[in-house]
């Protein structure tokens, strides 16, 4: 069952069409690559995906996405609400300049979990969702900026998670990472996919052969070409996915 | 071979006249201002000291009586100071509240059109001269106050506080405004996508990430409260009195110090030596709080 049904979207930002006729089903508890050139629309569809776009001045918005059956760009939706069911992990960690502990309570504060027993709970079981448990227990009050940039990250993905979100999305998330954190995100990732559906826009090839069931291929606002990873990659259809996932132009 | 310095191919005259006179230059610049800190404070203290052997330090910050020009003449600080921080603490309930909300608006809220109307206003409203802030204190607040509190006088810290408070809006606000927006938008960016509201993101975020810079500007407009003088000579009176009595009229140290400059007290008298003594406590007074605001931007400076 396709948990997002992207509809006929298209966006603008002011005279700028940044989107043209999306039309996408991406299927529950999988992992659902956005591949393509900068420039080519990846970031954009992804953050229309929990309305992070409704912060650029001058966004418009043409179609719909359909989330669990419920219209996200309806009037009567809250933002607050879409964005508690649908996380995102940025490219760049970036924690509050506040302990470890105090990052992770954000969320579920902020959406009204009071006791304190409680909070201790989804702190340590979403730490230990984003592998991150092991390295820090024993600082939970220390500054979150004192990890290191992988440690940052994976922080970044538990405060995302702690507040049991349906579906996470990723925006490159391991682009400013080395290899040895980007291989433990990865496989962090392919772990989570038992509980969530994933997005990720990565310019990592390798990484979306890696780690993704599906993959879109965007150029110029459009979908190119959507299907399972291994056929993408393999056998693609169109001539500019070939040329693309080849490495004949990025 | 060792070449001369007159024929050298990787020297001349030009460079090394540049590189050794410039510096000296701009030395002698900024060591003006350490000079006339050095002056300022070297007259404080010398009149001060010849103040201090007629009248005990422990007579002047312990008295309870300021009355320097009228025998039997008495010379008690603490009016005055009483005075200072009456006005001070009313203009800083003023422009505390006011201007951390129009920081918080400017910097969360508002779009670049409204930015674009509002901001002049706050920086004419910061270039204001403080005389017309005293004139409008006196003959807009007063007679405000004056129907609306029966037995508030025309002269009275209330009105000269309130019109203080107006005056530090803007550095409030301003300096706020700058502290929050320099936090970066993947801060905001973090909270909005767990599905924070605008004002969550601003309270609980952004405003703690900016809070070495917002508190040195209540520190900063908290020390020119305190050293504004226009103001309170023309609206808070001229009457030095131990009062927590907003609606009465007081004397602050800085309006003190205008009454005897502008009078014709004779030059060494012990009036002309107090208006030192009370220049002094005020400079060490606004040169602590100065030194606060600095080591609370150290101390809570925030690393994003």
């Amino acid at each position: 069952m396709n948990v997002i049904q992207i509809d006929k979207l298209s966006v603008y930002y002011g005279d700028q069409q940044a989107l043209n006729n999306i039309n996408l089903g991406i299927p529950e508890k999988s992992i659902t690559a956005l591949i393509g050139p900068s420039g080519c629309g990846k970031s954009t569809l992804l953050r229309s995906i929990n309305r992070m776009n409704d912060q650029v001045p001058l966004m418009k918005v043409k179609g719909d996405i359909v989330i669990s059956g419920v219209s996200i760009y309806g009037k009567e939706v809250r933002t607050e609400m879409l964005r508690k069911r649908v996380g995102m992990v940025f490219q760049l960690p970036n924690p509050f300049p506040s302990s470890i502990y105090d990052n992770i309570a954000y969320g579920p504060r902020l959406h009204g979990t009071r006791k304190k027993k409680e909070i201790d709970e989804i702190v340590e079981t979403s730490l230990r969702a984003a592998a991150v448990w092991d390295e820090v227990k024993d600082n939970l009050k220390q500054n979150s900026l004192s990890l290191s940039g992988g440690q940052q990250q994976r922080l970044c993905i538990a405060r995302a998670l702690a507040v049991n979100p349906d579906i996470l999305l990723m925006d490159e998330s391991t682009a400013a990472l080395d290899p040895l954190s980007t291989q433990k995100i990865e496989e962090l990732i392919k772990d989570l996919k038992k509980e969530y559906t994933i997005v990720m826009v990565t310019h990592n090839l390798a990484q979306a052969a890696r780690v993704s069931d599906q993959t879109t291929f965007l150029l110029d606002g459009e979908v190119i070409e959507f299907a399972p990873t291994v056929d993408l990659f393999s056998t693609p259809v169109d001539q500019r996915t070939g040329n693309y996932v080849m490495g004949r132009f990025g | 071979m060792k070449q001369p310095l007159s024929n050298h191919p990787f020297n001349n005259r030009k460079l090394r006249i540049a590189e050794y006179t410039m510096p000296v230059l701009l030395f002698l610049c900024a060591f003006i201002s350490v000079l006339t800190t050095i002056g300022i404070v070297y007259t404080l203290f010398s009149e001060s000291i010849s103040f201090f052997k007629e009248i005990s330090m422990s007579e002047f910050f312990t008295g309870t009586k300021w009355a320097p020009l009228i025998a039997p003449t008495s010379f008690g600080v603490l009016p005055l100071l009483m005075g200072t921080f009456l006005v001070t603490i009313i203009a800083m309930l003023i422009a505390l509240p006011i201007g951390l909300a129009s920081a918080i608006y400017l910097s969360e809220y508002a779009s670049a059109r409204v930015k674009k109307v509002v901001k002049p206003v706050l920086e004419v409203l910061a270039g204001v001269p403080t005389i017309v802030y005293g004139y409008f204190a006196l003959s807009f607040i007063s007679p405000i106050l004056q129907t609306l509190i029966p037995g508030a006088g025309l002269f009275s810290a209330l009105s000269a506080g309130i019109a203080v408070g107006v005056m530090i809006i803007p550095m409030i606000s301003s300096l706020s405004e700058d502290a929050m927006r320099a936090v970066p938008k993947s801060l905001r960016y973090g909270a909005y996508a767990l599905g924070a509201t605008r004002l969550e993101v601003a309270l609980q975020v952004v405003l703690p990430a900016a809070l070495s810079g917002v508190i040195s500007s209540f520190v900063l407009a908290f020390s020119r409260a305190i050293g504004e003088t226009m103001i309170v000579t023309i609206a808070a009176g001229a009457t030095p009195q131990m009062t927590g009595n907003p609606l009465n009229s007081i004397q602050t140290m800085t309006s003190y110090i205008v009454q005897v400059s502008l009078g014709d007290t004779p030059h060494g008298s012990l009036a002309y030596g107090s208006i030192f003594a009370v220049g002094l406590t005020l400079f060490v007074i606004t040169f602590f709080l100065n030194i606060l605001a600095s080591a609370i931007a150290k101390r809570f400076r925030e690393a994003y």
